[in-house]
């Protein structure tokens, strides 16, 4: 059982954590055609590496950001959401 | 007990304790200490099962928790290991893959046939002609498998408990007493894991004549007893190693769940058999397994003992066998100059012939097969086939083999270390590791006692540095051996094709040829197909000789052949120990005791405990229900939605949060009315409606269902954050009870309740208020919820039964009545309400299920819109309507999820269905293609016997068209 830091309440068993999937900033739906639309809603690259993922810590209802190796499925670090970019 | 030696220093019995034991039906004596299959081998009981396909006599093999042919049953217990299972006194056991006992077991001509079951027989067999297969099928089931299951055994738990220590050792032998020792006295928190029932690993039987290793051996295990930082657990099997260091431990009683700082894994090798003739027969066993009857159990292994060898550990063997009185008739090395080292020596001056580059051509059972009565010893060639013609037998009732080990493997590979084929070693062993891990001792190679404990020290010390509990860091001085401990290629061809190579599941040499003959020739199709490594040893006496098969004959290396991955568990956990307690979290609302004083049907909604309908006398459910619906339509009822989802949303951007995250307007709600509101998800799909009410400028009250607010409320705080909206959210859907009341009299009933201005003037149809209720600080919405005149309460939880109790006392005169779900869906059912989840499904957007009016227009933006743009574009392909059917219908009616059929073509399903309603006849909510969606349209559902039920489209609502009665 992994162990995740919460930014808030430190290590934690995973099970106390919901996962949120990754980090997706949404396209400005006034600008984007419907194929651009759709490939944002539907489509997920599963692209190997560091992802950004949102992960909701259940017991307090905190939303924090995870970096996560996701071929080794290694937690990088973990921070409070701070607009699009990483902190 | 017979096979019973003198005393042997450090053995493991007392003989003081006596114990008396029943096996097939005879009496026999052990001792305490004993496991059952030494037990039985002090007895001269040699046979111990029988073998898994062809039912051949087996006997003892490792001795080390690896011998599935030494499996038992009690009647209770279905598959106890005889050769680590203590014997205790009384039980009556049998050996569990016989049919008929195990010495006229009455499948054992099934040997006789072994050639029509080749390597995947029964993927061959058994399948043509197909109509024969249910047949075969039921015999196999019958035949296969090892033991019996009693179904009339009650169920029982064990318990689950937690550990964590800094530093948890994995192995009780030299390197991990030294590594437990060395991570203890640096504070470090240490948990060591023995399998065996005591400490000491190969110490306890491999180096039994070394004086200086047994006194350093006692010295090791007072120290670490000794020491406080040190917890010991022995007969404890880790069983699976997770992410972080999360490790499960098993022993006889109990799972154990442990996390580790770090892990100092030192679980020693496993000794590996030799293929040859008839390897399998009672009286074969490795050399490991010999001594370990020698010195744990003061059991004679044999009489008269040929040794096949490849490493220095077989001439221990020799001499330790000599010294408990076996004769060695012979040694048959397979290396070509034998045993370099002085115990070479020492064997030839004890008088035992040495065959040098000889093998063991086949062991020659006696008579009835119940034990061997020689070995046939033939040269080997200089490519290593076996030269059978120059054999010579030579009498013996014992065969040990030694020529060779395997790192035991299995739970590192979990952990994530990697191995690699060592040309020097000839075995596998350890190349990288994940951090945190660590490898002592044999499993790296380290054949050599004192380096094994400085290795022990080294690790140990080093995983207390990793931990933070050691200052110094600690570089491992020990590297692996020097000269192998393995034959290459200790596999031998043999004509009558019963040279086995797994002991477990019956394969032979000849299996694997023929599977790779077959195209099965990468390691994990070979596995699945010949099913080696699948038995219960899991493979630790049978991968290793089969990946050296496997690499010859695709003429590749071992790390080009690659080996099958290793998961939990290391071995086979009773189910037991990993059953849970059925333990599920149940919510009630705080009326939760009258509903039970008052004979309530619950069901489950979700988490809650709901009442489904109230039970009257001598009535049947369906016409309750109908009463508590009747009763609502004329008189009064009350229902506890003390289950909605109940959501606080305040701050000064609380109405910019709510017009994002809902299709419909909120900017201009005036405070104190509420509105219906649905909700999307990015996809356009409706994921859930509530209704909306303003209680200020910047304070809103939010309704949401019962099963869909813990998801919704989680993504609001996400949106929240990500649009950096100043808005507080919680959630208090717990904290608040509510109740319902409906029905003409309901403003009667509530007005003695209440400080609020009820009159239709004050409080029109869509108002919210704050006020009192039965002296209670409460939050009254006016709803049409089943739609009548109706008010919907919500107050705090803890006086949620007080008011309850008060609305009933007030709505006596109106006959007032609870009533439950059932009644509810009905009611709402015939006011065209669909339920979101219910009549939706994870498709549903709001142009079909009739929810545009919900969509607030010129909206700059909210979650869905986007889609629903496109959606707009598009034809719509179904839509939510009522169907009915004629008043008085006595024909079949659907459930729900029938089909609706149009020319022998599926067009749509029925969401709802009620077979009874006020209004006198059947009526529901189906999904049908948008051509057919006119009121009066005919359709035709197909009910479950193939029947036709033909009904109408009916405009929504059923009931009071022009919403008179909820707006009285």
């Amino acid at each position: 059982m992994k162990i995740l830091h919460c930014p808030i309440n430190g290590p934690r068993p995973i099970q106390e954590f919901s996962f949120g999937g990754a980090v997706r900033p949404m396209p400005d739906p006034q600008q984007v055609d419907d194929e651009a639309w759709a490939d944002y809603v539907f489509n997920r690259d599963g692209e190997q590496g560091i992802q950004r993922e949102w992960w909701y810590h259940i017991a307090s209802n905190t939303w924090f950001i995870a970096e996560r190796n996701i071929t080794s499925d290694q937690f990088i670090r973990t921070y409070l959401w701070n607009g699009e970019e990483a902190s | 007990m017979k096979q019973r030696l003198a005393a042997q220093p450090g053995e493991w019995i007392d003989r003081t304790q006596e114990l008396e034991f029943r096996f097939e039906g005879e009496t026999y004596k052990g001792y305490a200490g004993d496991v059952i299959a030494s037990a039985l081998w002090a007895n001269g009981v040699q046979m111990t099962g029988r073998s898994f396909k062809y039912h051949r006599p087996r006997g003892i093999y490792s001795l080390a928790g690896h011998d599935a042919n030494a499996m038992f049953s009690d009647g209770t217990h279905t598959h106890l290991r005889g050769d680590s299972l203590p014997l205790v006194a009384g039980m009556d056991l049998r050996a569990v893959n016989t049919f008929g006992g195990l010495k006229g077991d009455k499948l054992n001509w099934v040997e006789l046939f072994s050639r029509f079951m080749p390597v995947g027989f029964y993927y061959k067999v058994f399948h043509r002609p197909a109509w024969l297969f249910p047949f075969h099928e039921k015999q196999i089931r019958k035949i296969a498998g090892l033991g019996e299951i009693n179904p009339a055994l009650p169920s029982t738990t064990s318990p689950k408990d937690y550990a964590w220590c800094d530093v948890l050792v994995v192995g009780g032998g030299a390197a991990g007493l030294e590594a437990a020792l060395a991570a203890g006295r640096t504070g470090a928190r240490v948990l060591l894991i023995e399998q065996q029932a005591r400490l000491g690993g190969s110490l306890a039987w491999q180096h039994g004549r070394d004086e200086e290793a047994q006194r350093a051996y006692g010295t090791l295990v007072e120290a670490v007893l000794a020491l406080e930082a040190v917890e010991v657990r022995c007969a404890t099997m880790v069983g699976g190693h997770y992410a972080d260091h999360w490790v499960a431990l098993f022993d006889a009683d109990r799972m154990s769940k442990v996390r580790a700082g770090a892990v100092v894994y030192a679980p020693g090798a496993i000794e590996q058999p030799a293929v040859f003739g008839h390897n399998d027969l009672p009286g074969v066993m490795l050399g490991s397994a010999a001594q370990r009857l020698v010195r744990l159990y003061a059991t004679k292994p044999c009489e008269r003992m040929v040794l096949l060898a490849a490493n220095s550990q077989a001439y221990g063997v020799a001499l330790d066998m000599l010294e408990a009185g076996v004769e060695v008739a012979a040694i048959a090395d397979l290396r070509p100059d034998g045993e370099p080292s002085v115990l070479g020596e020492e064997v030839a001056a004890a008088g035992v012939p040495i065959h040098c580059g000889h093998a063991v051509y086949e062991a020659v059972a006696k008579g009835d097969k119940s034990g061997l009565r020689g070995a046939v010893v033939a040269p080997l060639r200089d490519d290593g086939e076996i030269e059978s013609s120059r054999g010579q037998l030579i009498a013996c009732d014992g065969i040990a083999v030694s020529v060779g080990w395997m790192p035991n493997a299995a739970l590192l590979s979990q952990a994530g270390v990697k191995f690699a084929y060592e040309q020097t070693l000839q075995q596998l062993a350890p190349v990288s590791k994940p951090d945190g891990i660590f490898v002592a001792g044999r499993a790296r190679g380290t054949y050599d006692l004192d380096a094994q404990r400085i290795d022990g020290r080294d690790q140990g010390a080093a995983a207390a540095y990793y931990t933070g509990r050691e200052d110094k860091q600690i570089s491992p001085r020990v590297e692996s051996c020097k000269t192998a401990h393995s034959h290459p290629y200790p596999i031998f061809a043999h004509s009558g094709k019963k040279n086995f190579v797994d002991f477990d599941e019956d394969l032979h040499l000849t299996d694997f040829v023929n599977a790779h003959q077959e195209g099965y020739d990468s390691v994990e199709l070979l596995k699945r197909y010949s099913t080696v490594g699948m038995g219960p040893s899991q493979g630790k006496l049978a991968n290793m000789n089969a990946m050296r098969i496997l690499a010859k004959l695709n003429g590749d290396t071992i790390d080009e052949t690659g080996s099958t991955t290793s998961r939990p568990f290391y071995q086979p956990v009773p189910l037991g120990h990993l059953a849970g307690r059925r333990f599920h979290p149940m919510r009630q609302t705080p009326m939760h005791a009258w509903h039970a004083a008052h004979d309530a049907e619950f069901y489950h909604a979700g988490d809650w405990y709901r009442p489904e309908y109230y039970r009257r006398a001598n009535t049947h459910r369906d016409e309750c229900i109908f009463q508590e619906a009747q009763q609502v339509r004329t008189g009064l009822g009350v229902i506890d939605v003390g289950t909605l989802g109940k959501l606080l949303i305040n701050g000064p951007d609380a109405v910019e949060l709510l017009e994002r995250l809902y299709t419909g307007r909120f900017k201009k709600r005036a405070v104190g009315r509420y509105r219906y509101a649905v909700a999307l998800d990015e996809s356009g799909v409706v994921i859930e409606d509530g209704v909306i009410a303003r209680l200020a400028e910047d304070r809103f009250y939010v309704t949401a269902t019962s099963s869909g607010v813990g998801a919704f409320y989680r993504e609001m705080l996400r949106w929240a954050a990500i649009w950096g909206l100043d808005v507080t959210l919680s959630n208090a859907t717990g904290q608040l009870a509510a109740l319902n009341l409906a029905g003409p009299h309901s403003r009667e009933a509530l007005t003695a309740l209440t400080d609020i201005d009820l009159s239709p003037e004050a409080f029109p149809y869509l108002g919210v208020r704050e006020g009192e209720v039965a002296g209670v600080r409460a939050l009254v919405m006016r709803v049409g919820f089943v739609g009548e005149l109706g008010y919907e309460v919500h107050v705090p939880a803890w006086q949620g039964a007080h008011v309850w109790q008060s609305i009933f006392a007030a709505g006596e005169p109106w006959g007032v009545r609870a009533f439950g779900v059932e009644a509810q869906r009905l009611l709402r059912l015939e006011k065209g309400h669909l339920i979101v989840g219910h009549d939706t499904d994870a498709l549903t957007h709001p142009y079909e299920a009739g929810l545009a009016g919900a969509i607030g227009k010129n909206k700059p933006f909210f979650v869905g819109q986007r889609s629903l743009q496109i959606y707009r574009k598009r034809e719509t392909k179904r839509v939510l309507v009522g169907v009915r059917w004629p008043d008085g219908f006595k024909g079949g009616l659907p459930e729900e999820c029938h089909l609706i059929i149009k020319d022998g073509r599926m067009v749509g399903r029925i969401t709802s269905i009620a077979p009874v309603s006020t209004l006198g006849y059947a009526l529901g909510m189906a999904f049908v293609e948008p051509d057919m969606a006119e009121p009066g349209t005919r359709i035709e559902v197909r009910l479950d016997d193939g029947a036709m039920s033909v009904a109408e489209v009916a405009a929504l609502p059923f009931y009071d068209r022009d919403d008179e009665r909820q707006g009285l």
